[in-house]
């Protein structure tokens, strides 16, 4: 516990700092927000699994490790093959790049020239020094930090306190983004705290797609923070995905808040393969009639990995419709949790809201822990959830090995098969490709293993875990 | 406002009929709750020392807890603080003399009270066919039917006779099943519990009647504490109801029992409730708190416990039957209808914790909300690392009537064994129009199409309960929702 006090105490230490360089009233707007963001994480700490939201993440670990932001100003380079190795193949779209959560400019797509009229992307930090007051710096005031709270959500209020770069996307209204933005932060440095912060305007009936990704230069403890914002406008439409592959050993944090007005449209689709700790807190916010969204998720983990989802649908107002479709694969000791939870709150009639939880165990090391809440206030509902755990069918089994393929193959085909459901719900095509390819290859890895055998003949060792 | 509105109304603002209050002079100790009360308690129950030592033990830890964290506050319920000193522990009907010969020795006004519920206690209505033990305030007063019982080796009587002519069954198993450390209200029982029932079920035996316990509190301020411990012993069966009520009035009665079953290799219990405690007014004035503690431990091979309970009273509801699936080749079962109209308060559900292989439990709930009710399911299916191929199957619907209850689902999923299987489902809906108006097309009334579909709603529960209590069941789901359906 000391160190984890002490880690928090460093967090209030880097902050005064900040605060005698006159740091946070950059822009000043924000000052007040950071002051209000770090008086809540210096009163709540790190939660503990004593916290109803935390009750089977255990945050110790990350607690006790001393990360620290990058402490030089100089901008991040990145050689020539690296970029080359971050792109996806097929994918020619406007990219950001972001080195240990700062903007690497030149390892970025020139994004000028790319995109349509009323499509305007650029690093969070070059918009936040845009004139306070004014046009841009208008709709950042008006949008930045007022959507993801940091009440209830220490890690948001951890990155509120201390945001300074991260990723703008603005789509004016009746706009339509003719290509995905992609946005690629690179984890680099061993020890790092990388709280980088995205925010996506979608104005009335504009569209846009965003894809998020994460990738490990280096296989190391290192900790991001990161908080999406999407701000939906009246019959806008935003499809959002995250696809996570970090380090084995790494931690990670995200927060993504969706807030849907009249008519407007989210998806997401978050798929999980990285990270020692990962944990995601989504929240679609229906602030108008009319209102969809779809939130998807797919993590396949191994080893001690563990991953967390919790997903809250607020039906604030009538009419609204909300999907949600979660999936896991877990081998070797991995832990999964996730907590759905869906509010009906009062007077929000016709609201249609499903979401459904799966999890297929492949070793007998596995835990799962689910929670999926109905929360409801109104009658005139259609609600519905449905979770399941357990391992593949025998009969799909068999049924493949008459067709001649052995026992291994049969298992990975019928996993892919299982993960594949959320991946074809992928629209952009080489995206989706790509996360095919890599599940294709993990579900293999995992149960070409010559040591698996049916999980019914596994002895059970583990009595006094 | 169409038909169907105003029978939900007239189902919501149905009178308690169990409401009335019968005068009998009272032995009752002052309120307030310190350890001289719980070693009086003890005296007048003339209890040998382990069971005063335990009490003593419970109330100490109590009483930390009480300074500590207080009463649990992670259920979906809100209401006033509970004055602990304020409650009378210990209220009985008076007794000429020592001791009950026979039943002619009970207060006639007794009988009177139990024949007004219901339930035969004279020797003409033995008939029935279900042997009762009938439990006023802090004492049971009469239990039916023991001799019969007797001479199948069977023992069923109150908690206080077990204590003193079964001690070493009694030593044995209490608080083997929930200690005394389990939760606050666990802990509270174990120091003040009055009376209960107590039942042995020999080896191999097949209880030939269900057995029965009747709840009723009388004494204004006072709280019932009763206990129940059940032990099935190898390959017996047996099926135990439980009923309960209580006068209306103004104030909040607190209501803490406990429940302990035990079945060993290859016995069955199978546990049936009907919880219609007085629920408070329309405006939530008065009414009972339902703070319970049930649960049940299958420790032999095969051992089956059932739960089956039908919620439709108290202010507020606060209960978990719980199956601990500790040996293997065990089963567990939850059925459960509650009911929350007018502005009571539900959170009740089950836990289901797999520690044996081939452990396999069903869970099956259903909540109807009405008027300005809150139902919530609360729910843990926890299965361990050695439990290997074990099954779950749960399953909890929530129906809402009227736009001002609320329904609300907690499910925990814990799963550490990749051989097992756990299945949760749960909807939530309204009546369609369209139900309604096939049913009226067919000539039902608003009010019969609506009771129609509530007992369809709940069918499955109700198949599960002892014949006599499913019509009973039936019949008090129309009585408390009158007025609520719209």
């Amino acid at each position: 516990m000391a160190t984890a006090v002490s880690t928090r105490a460093r967090y209030l230490a880097d902050f005064a700092t900040r605060e005698r360089e006159g740091a946070l009233e950059r822009p000043s707007w924000l000052g007040p927000l950071r002051r209000a963001a770090i008086s809540t994480f210096a009163e709540a700490g790190f939660p503990t699994t004593r916290e109803e939201d935390w009750r089977y993440t255990n945050l110790a670990p990350l607690a006790q490790m001393p990360f620290t932001p990058v402490q030089t100003h100089e901008p991040p380079e990145l050689s020539g093959t690296t970029v080359a190795r971050l792109g996806i193949e097929g994918a020619d779209w406007p990219r950001l790049v972001f080195v240990d959560g700062r903007y690497a400019r030149r390892a970025s797509t020139p994004t000028r020239q790319t995109l349509a009229d009323g499509v305007r992307i650029s690093s969070l930090a070059d918009a936040m020094q845009a004139d306070a007051g004014h046009g841009d710096g208008a709709r950042l005031e008006r949008h930045l930090a007022r959507h993801a709270k940091p009440d209830g959500n220490v890690f948001a209020a951890l990155n509120t306190a201390f945001v300074e770069d991260g990723a703008l996307v603005e789509v004016r209204a009746d706009t339509a983004a003719s290509q995905p933005i992609e946005l690629v932060f690179v984890a680099r440095t061993p020890g790092v705290l990388a709280q980088p912060r995205i925010l996506v305007i979608a104005e009335r009936g504009s569209r846009v797609t965003i894809v998020e990704r994460y990738v490990a230069l280096v296989d190391d403890a290192y900790f991001t923070n990161v908080v999406t914002e999407v701000a939906i406008g009246p019959g806008a439409s935003v499809d959002h995905y995250v696809v996570q592959e970090q380090s084995v050993r790494a931690f990670h944090v995200a927060t993504l808040h969706a807030a849907i007005e009249r008519d407007g449209s989210f998806s997401t689709c978050g798929v999980t393969l990285g990270g020692r700790l990962a944990r995601t807190t989504l929240t679609a916010e229906f602030r108008g009639e009319g209102g969809a969204a779809a939130l998807r998720g797919l993590y396949v983990i191994e080893g001690t990995q563990h991953v967390d989802h919790h997903v809250t649908v607020d039906h604030a107002v009538p009419r609204c419709t909300s999907r949600q479709l979660y999936k896991g694969v877990l081998d070797g000791s991995a832990r999964a949790v996730f907590n759905g939870r869906i509010v009906v709150r009062p007077d929000a009639q016709k609201t249609d809201a499903n979401q459904t939880n799966k999890h297929l165990l492949l070793s007998d090391g596995v835990e799962v822990d689910t929670k999926p809440q109905l929360e409801i206030f109104a009658d005139d509902v259609k609600c519905t959830h449905g979770a399941a755990e357990g391992q593949l069918a025998p009969e799909p089994l068999f049924y493949l090995r008459s067709r001649g393929l052995a026992e291994p193959a049969a298992r990975a085909l019928l996993t892919y098969g299982f993960a594949r459901e959320v991946v074809e719900r992928i629209a952009p095509v080489p995206l989706q490709a790509y996360v095919d390819r890599q599940l294709r290859a993990l579900t293999e890895r995992l149960l070409q293993r010559s040591d698996r055998t049916a999980v019914e003949a596994a002895p059970s060792t583990k009595e006094n875990r | 406002m169409n038909t169907t509105d105003r029978t939900i109304e007239a189902l919501a603002n149905r009178e308690y009929k169990w409401g009335f209050v019968t005068d009998v002079a009272a032995d009752t100790i002052p309120p307030g709750l310190d350890e001289d009360v719980i070693r009086l308690i003890s005296a007048k129950k003339s209890e040998p020392d382990f069971m005063l030592e335990w009490r003593l033990r419970a109330y100490r830890h109590w009483s930390k807890l009480e300074r500590s964290a207080g009463e649990p506050k992670w259920a979906n319920v809100s209401y006033p603080p509970i004055d602990y000193q304020k409650i009378v522990y210990y209220s009985a009907p008076r007794r000429e003399g020592s001791g009950l010969a026979s039943l002619d020795d009970v207060d006639p006004k007794l009988i009177e009270t139990f024949d007004k519920l219901g339930i035969p206690l004279a020797e003409q209505k033995r008939l029935a066919g279900v042997a009762v033990d009938a439990v006023f305030d802090s004492v049971s007063v009469a239990t039916t039917f023991k001799e019969k019982l007797a001479e199948l080796g069977i023992i069923f009587c109150s908690f206080s006779e077990a204590v003193r002519n079964h001690p070493e069954l009694v030593q044995k198993y209490l608080g083997s099943v929930v200690p005394y450390t389990d939760n606050f209200y666990a802990a509270l029982n174990s120091a003040v519990f009055s009376d209960g029932s107590f039942c042995y079920i020999p080896k191999g035996v097949r209880c030939p009647m269900e057995l029965s316990t009747y709840f009723r509190i009388n004494t204004a301020g006072s709280g019932q504490f009763e206990r129940t411990l059940i032990v099935a012993d190898e390959g017996s069966s047996v099926s135990y109801l439980e009923g309960c009520t209580a006068p209306r009035r103004d104030e909040n009665q607190l209501h803490a029992a406990v429940v302990e079953l035990i079945a060993l290799e290859g016995a069955q219990i199978k546990y049936s409730t009907v919880q219609n405690w007085y629920a408070g007014d329309a405006d939530g004035r008065g009414g009972i708190f339902n703070f319970v503690t049930k649960r049940g431990k299958c420790a032999g091979r095969r051992a089956r416990i059932s739960w089956t309970q039908v919620e439709t009273g108290s202010a507020i509801t606060w209960k978990y039957p719980s199956v601990i699936l500790q040996a293997d080749d065990t089963v567990g079962e939850f059925y459960s209808v509650a009911l929350t109209a007018n502005r009571q308060q539900a959170d009740t559900g089950t836990k289901m914790i797999h520690v044996g292989k081939n452990t396999r439990s069903t869970i099956i709930s259903k909540g109807i909300s009405a008027g300005r009710g809150n139902n919530t399911y609360r729910g843990l299916v926890k299965i361990l690392p050695r439990a290997s191929h074990a099954r779950n199957y749960t399953q909890c619907d929530s129906l809402l009537l009227g736009d001002r209850c609320g329904a609300h689902t907690f499910p925990y999923i814990e799963v550490a064994n990749a051989s097992s299987t756990a299945e949760h489902e749960a909807s939530t809906s309204k009546i369609s129009d369209e139900q309604l108006f096939y049913c009226k097309q067919r000539g039902l009334s608003g009010e019969n199409a609506v009771s129609l579909i509530i007992n369809g709603f709940c069918k499955e529960v109700f198949k599960n309960l002892p014949m006599e209590f499913a019509v009973e069941a039936q019949k008090l789901l129309g009585v408390s929702l009158e007025g609520s359906i719209g």
